[in-house]
């Protein structure tokens, strides 16, 4: 039924100082291994992708920790405001700083203005890395539609390095969970997921499906089992009958 | 106390626990135990046992502690005050102090720290109970901690002591054999880049006795260092169906 890719690269379970590969090979993720003279060593416990045509290798975390990037969009929680900035937790070591600025698109007079007014401790911000080097803290800008202050909606958290498996190839997984439960998905690069549901009901759903997608994000077969899952679900929710009928 | 040595190896090479003298203690390995730390690890080496907690890559939480081209790891080694025959003040001691920084120093040099500058690793072992051998036992732990959360390490640190008891040589050695021993070797390395990261000597060798006892703390670091990675690697299996 879904479309598989053709040529499918075999992975193989590794850890920490396990030699990968010898000869010429380009490694894709520079974090999670490395090279010493001619052979090729893993740096955590995850999935080797060796891809002898190509001569390519890449090894897929298990389990990690955020480390922003420029360009990557994250869910933050206000944890503290400045006089002309807020401080949001992005799940990673460093704070992310918000400026009055961007997100108001006008200066403010601090004299005047109170910034717990627009944002408070607490609240719930999407944005964009715009800006990170490792000398400063990351820079969040809150310009685009899809970005800004949440107002409704559940959050869910996922560890950081499941994420790409929660969006799934070209988006696959978030649209299927979204079409199945008529939910939307806002997914930070940062593991917070943002589920906007109608329905309590489905939110539990999905919920369950990214809790699912986290436990089980290394066997293969992911989105046929989720569909499944949520299919499931809501028979069990008694959800499913007259929408079936309907389409 | 050290009076008279009681015989703690008899002519056929047994020792008083029934082991064989390169014969390591039963050894139990888990990861993941503790749910609120980045990485946690149990082991488990006969009556020694050790937790180990790694939280990080985070925000160090003093500025003056941060540089600016690695993480900083801190580790923290400490025995609970029930682990031992007599209670055990819980203040940090001497001891304590000193295996924290020979327990950081050997985990140095593995851990990917120049991916995360600005940052802090940290590594706390609690020792639940001690029976000799126990900074061994705590490196083993935190190695398996690190690599469970996730943290880029070249390699995987493996550790073991060597004794010298009633003047032979023996692997792996507990607490009676380290107070009547005449020498406590304990050993670490990243047996993949074939690397010695601790190596400390309390007591007296001669030369031909060290290089055997390095060569025996080598094959039993190649036990442990399989049984590390089949723990890591076992946590993902099962939940294959």
């Amino acid at each position: 039924m879904s479309t598989q890719t053709e040529q499918k690269v075999e992975r193989v379970l590794v850890a920490p100082g396990d030699k990968l590969a010898e000869g010429d090979y380009r490694i894709l993720t520079p974090t999670t291994a490395y090279r010493v003279g001619n052979s090729y060593y893993s740096s955590v416990v995850g999935l080797l992708e060796l891809n002898t045509q190509e001569k390519s290798l890449k090894v897929i975390p298990l389990k990690g920790s955020y480390y922003p990037r420029v360009g990557d969009v994250v869910v933050g929680i206000v944890s503290d405001v400045g006089l002309t900035n807020w401080e949001l937790d992005i799940r990673a070591p460093f704070p992310g700083i918000l400026y009055a600025v961007d997100y108001l698109g006008r200066a403010i007079n601090p004299s005047k203005e109170n910034l717990k007014d627009f944002l408070d401790v607490g609240d719930v911000v999407v944005g964009k890395i715009e800006v990170f080097d490792r000398t400063r803290n990351p820079i969040i800008s809150t310009k685009g539609k899809e970005f800004g202050k949440v107002v409704g909606g559940a959050l869910a958290e996922i560890n950081p390095v499941k994420v790409p498996r929660l969006i799934g190839k070209k988006g696959s997984m978030q649209s299927l969970i979204e079409s199945e439960t008529n939910c939307k998905l806002v997914i930070g690069n940062n593991g917070r997921v943002l589920i906007l549901c109608e329905d309590k009901q489905y939110e539990d759903i999905v919920v369950r499906a990214i809790r699912k997608i986290e436990v089980e994000a290394h066997i293969s077969g992911l989105t046929d089992r989720v569909k499944e899952f949520i299919l499931v679900e809501k028979v069990r929710r008694g959800l499913v009958g007259n929408e079936r009928r309907e389409t | 106390m050290r009076g008279e040595k009681p015989r703690l190896v008899s002519e056929d090479g047994i020792r008083h626990d029934g082991r064989r003298l390169d014969e390591l203690r039963t050894i139990k390995m888990e990861v993941s135990i503790l749910s609120n730390a980045s990485g946690s690890a149990y082991v488990e080496f006969g009556k020694t046992r050790v937790i180990a907690a790694v939280y990080g890559p985070r925000e160090p939480p003093q500025r003056y502690m941060v540089l600016p081209h690695r993480a900083v790891l801190r580790c923290r080694y400490h025995m609970a005050p029930f682990s031992t025959d007599e209670r055990k003040n819980p203040a940090p001691s001497r001891r304590e102090i000193e295996i924290s920084k020979v327990i950081r120093e050997a985990l140095e040099p593995v851990v990917v720290s120049e991916a995360f500058p600005r940052t802090s690793i940290d590594i706390f072992i609690e020792v639940i109970s001690a029976d000799g051998g126990t900074r061994t036992a705590a490196l083993n732990a935190a190695s398996l901690a690190l690599a469970d959360a996730g943290i880029p390490m070249r390699d995987l640190v493996a550790a073991v002591a060597v004794g010298k008891v009633n003047g032979y040589l023996v692997l792996d050695i507990d607490q009676v054999e380290d107070s009547y021993g005449e020498a406590d070797m304990p050993v670490a390395m990243a047996p993949s880049l074939n690397m010695v990261t601790l190596l400390q000597l309390n007591g007296v060798l001669t030369p031909q006795e060290f290089s055997q006892a390095l060569s025996m703390a080598f094959r039993g670091i190649n036990e442990i260092y399989r049984l590390q990675k089949e723990t890591l690697r076992n946590k993902y299996l099962v939940k294959v169906e």
